[in-house]
């Protein structure tokens, strides 16, 4: 700083020059400082969450100290719903049930997109708004007509019906997001696989899938976030604990239990979050793409 | 044998017809370059021809066979884009072995192949490369590539060249004039450059408005042009069109431009524009080479004028004046030492037998 | 196509075939057509049988009586109107929805502009860890909020005794619950709104704020005439349908609240869910999710302008 000071008495030029500086490292230190608060309010209840996933019940009964702390940390909580089977349950519906959707979803989105951004027909222009607009039906007017439904099906109290229902929460976004990478591709890429001798097929295979690879990641991850994360459905179809997804597992199984079990519970919550947290951690780029879709656009 | 023969093509979208009902025989090996304006319809003849775009009405026949109805990859052709459409999950060799692959040709076939166009082409030490890490003058090269293995009965080129800076363009269009020499297949090529066509094109086909004016070898256009679209498309900077009238003194033509200005039509022309003499709506059209500055040591000539100069552009080896004759302004190339200067009088010549006498009304050259 | 049409010498020999094949074309095109469709049946499938007619499907059961045996026409909807409790679900949902996207689009707009000013790497970690709320399942994140509001463990309470203040029942009092469920929603949906707040912000030329700076524009100056106008659309587009997902958001008032106490918290999604499933009156339950739907319409009309009006301008 003296320095700074030393040369600007000689020259009132580099005065202003040090003084932009100035206010310019002045505000980045005014906005890590306010970020830093919001990370601290946006992080307490994930930090809190696995703070407490690491005591025990008789620690968090005993309310000695603070709890934000834990005085002796211990795994039990994980240990011992990795072996318990009612848990098993629970994580192994989750896993399954988002993976069938994701592999479903994907599947009706790709084609459809592909279709719609491409081979254009009649009424394909109506499908597109269409499948927009769905996107913003939201679940919780459905489930009641949904029930009836799902009942008349046979599949109240059966995991299946989230395969079944699922997709509808994650197909309309992802056909909407896949139109979008599809349509950024320019047409003489299939017009050169066109000459090149491909069919209709092979164009999807081999040209746009592999090109629109990025917007597949971020579709995949949007349905498998749905489908991980979705709690109306699963708890309004299914009620016996063995047909539950670890969300209403969760929710509905656990607090049953003993009242100091909160333990165990945010190790649930710890052991449940982690697979959208590991994915989110390795393709943020993805996942942040296949959020703000459309937001750069106008 | 792969002739390219449209007959009566027609392309109509909605009701909006973008060619309207051209014909054009295509000769085997040639290379034929088709020019104009953006929207005269020659990246959509282009289209129809690769198959891209379906014929409203009329014929393409590529080696003989109607290919109407028959779908891009049955057509053995192959086409180079503006924007290359390589694919940019691929290196250069899949980039290019990749109709091949399509087509089910042995790997060895397709090794050979390719290592020969990219011999021919001088990309040999890229084909590990994916687009991404090319830069315009390689992707263009690799297009080219993909276009050559693939050994087609045509190429087809949609302004390959437009996407690259000036320098560039210029040394590939060498490029392709040079790759054309050693694979001699037959080439359809569209550029609105008029430059790009006189190069390369063995013939030319200058359209506008859906139409064809004119078809010819580069020369024939530059020196006989058929209408005054063509006349004031092709050349650089464009033919002066002046309103003028054709007089009748003393049994011989006079070219009259201004009151003041008028010109002996050249002997050898004297039959052809008597049937014009007192028309309405004639132009003449005369390129600025051929307005040029008057040389002292030459005798004088009645082709003679002087003039008040209104800009002059140095351009190195020549210098362009530009001058108002009746409200229009007219440009002519001097030479440099010729002490051409702005708001100075000069006298200049005009070389009359290189003029073209055209009707405005119906924009044919008489 | 090919009707009464001469063809040139030199391909004459192909005119019978060229007009053999003429109506090939068009099945050509018709066979391109049916594939096209075909591709997209699953959609159609799905967004028909799933989504469109379980919606008509809903209007038809909410015009039934409770045994779902007599048709009532609108009894469902008229009796609702008249309920205290219901009428408290309508001002709940209207209470939380607006002031809830209010605070995440204030918040979010701010974070957003602290994260501009940071560039590069840290942009990333800062976004990162940021994004973290909107990434963990909502109901177990809420299960974690119910966990620190708990009336006798909470460890916010012990911060706020440990600081000096009096414990505050969070979930027990009517404006305690209120406010609380929508501090969770604020809380999971605010880095929504940064994350597209900041790709608005990162996808204004700099050359403005140059162009602006050498005319003299102060920071609020830039922020008044550049910054917004140009944020404008994402700014509505994303609160329209933040709107819509909150105004019908169901996982934090069912775990943090259930509606307590006394029926205070309810929005229309869970109050539904209590009359028709665990009630198990669907006719009625039916009729209160139907009363989001005009609101949803309207919404979801104002997006679907702009994604066309902005798809069209894309296009062209």
């Amino acid at each position: 700083m003296t320095t700074t000071m030393a040369t600007s008495e000689a020259t009132p030029r580099k005065a202003k020059v040090g003084s932009l500086e100035r206010q310019r490292r002045w505000a980045l230190g005014g906005s890590y400082a306010a970020l830093s608060v919001f990370v601290v309010i946006f992080l307490v209840p994930p930090f809190y969450m696995i703070m407490t996933s690491l005591k025990s019940s008789a620690e968090i009964s005993a309310q000695q100290g603070s709890p934000w702390v834990v005085q002796n940390p211990t795994l039990d909580n994980f240990i011992y719903l990795a072996t318990n089977a009612q848990f098993q349950r629970y994580f192994l519906n989750s896993v399954w049930v988002t993976g069938l959707v994701v592999i479903l979803s994907m599947t009706i989105a790709i084609l459809a997109a592909f279709s719609l951004s491409r081979m254009g027909f009649k009424g394909s222009q109506v499908i597109s708004t269409g499948v927009f607009l769905t996107y913003l039906v939201p679940p919780s007017l459905l489930f009641i007509p949904l029930f009836q439904i799902v009942g008349a099906l046979g599949l109240i109290n059966n995991t299946w019906v989230l395969v079944l229902l699922f997709p509808t929460l994650a197909v309309p976004f992802c056909t909407w997001l896949m139109i979008g990478y599809f349509s950024s591709i320019p047409k003489e890429l299939d017009e050169a696989a066109l000459i090149d001798g491909a069919n209709y097929l092979q164009i999807l295979l081999k040209v746009f899938i592999p090109v629109a690879m990025p917007g597949i990641i971020a579709a995949t991850i949007f349905a498998f976030t749905v489908g991980w994360g979705a709690f109306l459905y699963p708890l309004a179809y299914l009620y016996s604990a063995d047909q539950a997804v670890l969300t209403v597992g969760i929710v509905r199984e656990l607090i049953r239990g003993d009242v100091f079990a909160w333990g165990t519970i945010m190790a649930a919550c710890v052991m449940a979050a982690a697979p959208p947290i590991l994915i989110y951690t390795f393709l943020m780029d993805y996942y942040v793409a296949g959020l703000t879709a459309g937001a750069t656009k106008g | 044998m792969a002739q390219v023969t449209l007959r009566k093509v027609v392309k109509k979208y909605d009701e909006v017809l973008a060619v309207r009902g051209i014909d054009l025989d295509i000769v085997d090996k040639e290379f034929i370059v088709l020019v104009g304006p953006s929207g005269c319809g020659k990246s959509t003849t282009l289209r129809m021809i690769a198959g891209l775009e379906e014929i409203s009405d009329g014929d393409i026949a590529i080696g003989g066979d109607v290919v109407n109805d028959v779908p891009p990859k049955d057509r053995d052709i192959a086409m180079v884009f503006q924007n290359y459409a390589l694919y940019p999950h691929m290196n250069v060799y899949e980039n290019m072995s990749f109709g091949l692959k399509l087509k089910r040709t042995p790997k060895d076939e397709i090794e050979r192949r390719v290592k020969q166009a990219a011999q021919i082409l001088d990309i040999t030490e890229l084909l590990d490369r994916k687009p991404k890490q090319l830069s315009g003058g390689q992707r263009q090269r690799v297009a080219m590539g993909r276009a050559i293995v693939r050994d087609p009965k045509v190429f087809l080129f949609d302004e390959p060249l437009s996407n690259l800076d000036a320098k560039l363009r210029v040394q590939m269009r060498t490029e392709i004039k040079k790759v054309h020499q050693k694979v001699r297949t037959t080439t359809v090529y569209v550029t609105h450059d008029q430059v790009e066509a006189m190069t390369l094109a063995d013939r030319v086909v200058v359209m506008n408005a859906g139409l064809i004016e004119q078809v010819g070898s580069p020369n024939d256009l530059y020196h006989s042009p058929a209408t005054k679209f063509v006349a004031g498309f092709i050349g650089s900077p464009a033919m002066n069109f002046i309103a003028c009238r054709v007089e009748q003194a003393a049994g011989a033509l006079r070219l009259r431009l201004s009151d003041t200005l008028s010109f002996p039509v050249p002997a050898d022309r004297t039959a052809r524009y008597t049937p014009h003499v007192g028309k309405p709506n004639l132009l003449l059209g005369l390129r600025p080479e051929h307005i040029i500055e008057t040389r002292p040591h030459i005798e004088p000539n009645q082709h003679d004028f002087e003039i008040l100069i209104d800009v002059v552009e140095p351009m190195g080896m020549e210098t362009l004046v530009y001058f108002t004759i009746e409200g229009t302004e007219v440009c002519g190339r001097v030479n440099p030492n010729a002490g051409a200067t702005a708001e100075k009088p000069m006298k200049l010549r005009a070389d009359l037998s290189n003029m073209h006498l055209i009707d405005d009304s119906t924009g044919k050259v008489l | 196509m090919a009707n009464g049409r001469t063809i040139a010498i030199g391909i004459g020999t192909e005119a019978s075939a060229a007009s053999r094949r003429a109506g090939s074309l068009k099945k050509l095109a018709r066979r391109r057509s049916t594939t096209a469709l075909l591709l997209c049946a699953p959609l159609i499938v799905l967004i028909v049988g799933l989504k469109l007619y379980p919606t008509f499907y809903a209007i038809f059961l909410s015009m039934l009586d409770r045994k779902m045996e007599h048709f009532v026409g609108l009894d469902n909807f008229a009796f609702l109107l008249t309920r205290p409790s219901f009428q408290l679900v309508i001002f709940q949902s209207c209470l939380f929805a607006i002031t809830a996207v209010v605070m995440k689009a204030v918040i979010g707009f701010i974070v957003a502009h602290l994260m501009h000013n940071i560039r590069g790497r840290n942009q990333r970690i800062w976004r990162g860890l940021l994004l973290v709320p909107w990434v963990i399942p909502l109901a177990l994140s809420t299960l974690t909020w119910w966990w620190l509001f708990d009336p006798s463990y909470s460890a916010l309470n012990w911060t706020l005794n440990w600081l000096g203040f009096e414990s505050i029942p969070f979930l027990g009092t009517t404006w305690n619950a209120r406010i609380a469920v929508i501090a969770v929603n604020v809380w999971f949906g605010a880095p929504f709104f940064m994350i597209m707040y900041l790709a608005a912000l990162k996808s204004v030329p700099e050359q403005l704020y140059e162009a602006a700076a050498i005319d003299g524009a102060t920071a609020w100056q830039k922020l008044r005439f550049i910054t917004l106008p140009m944020m404008r659309n994402i700014i509505l587009i994303t609160m329209l349908y933040s709107l819509i997902v909150t105004f019908a958001d169901f996982d934090i008032v069912r775990i943090l609240t259930n509606g307590g106490p006394q029926d205070s918290t309810h929005l229309f999604a869970t109050y539904a869910f209590n009359v028709g499933i665990e009630s198990g009156n669907i006719p009625r339950g039916a009729s209160v999710s139907l009363f989001m739907f005009p609101v949803l319409a309207t919404l979801a009309f104002f997006v679907l302008r702009d994604v066309l009006k902005r798809s069209r301008e894309v296009s062209t």
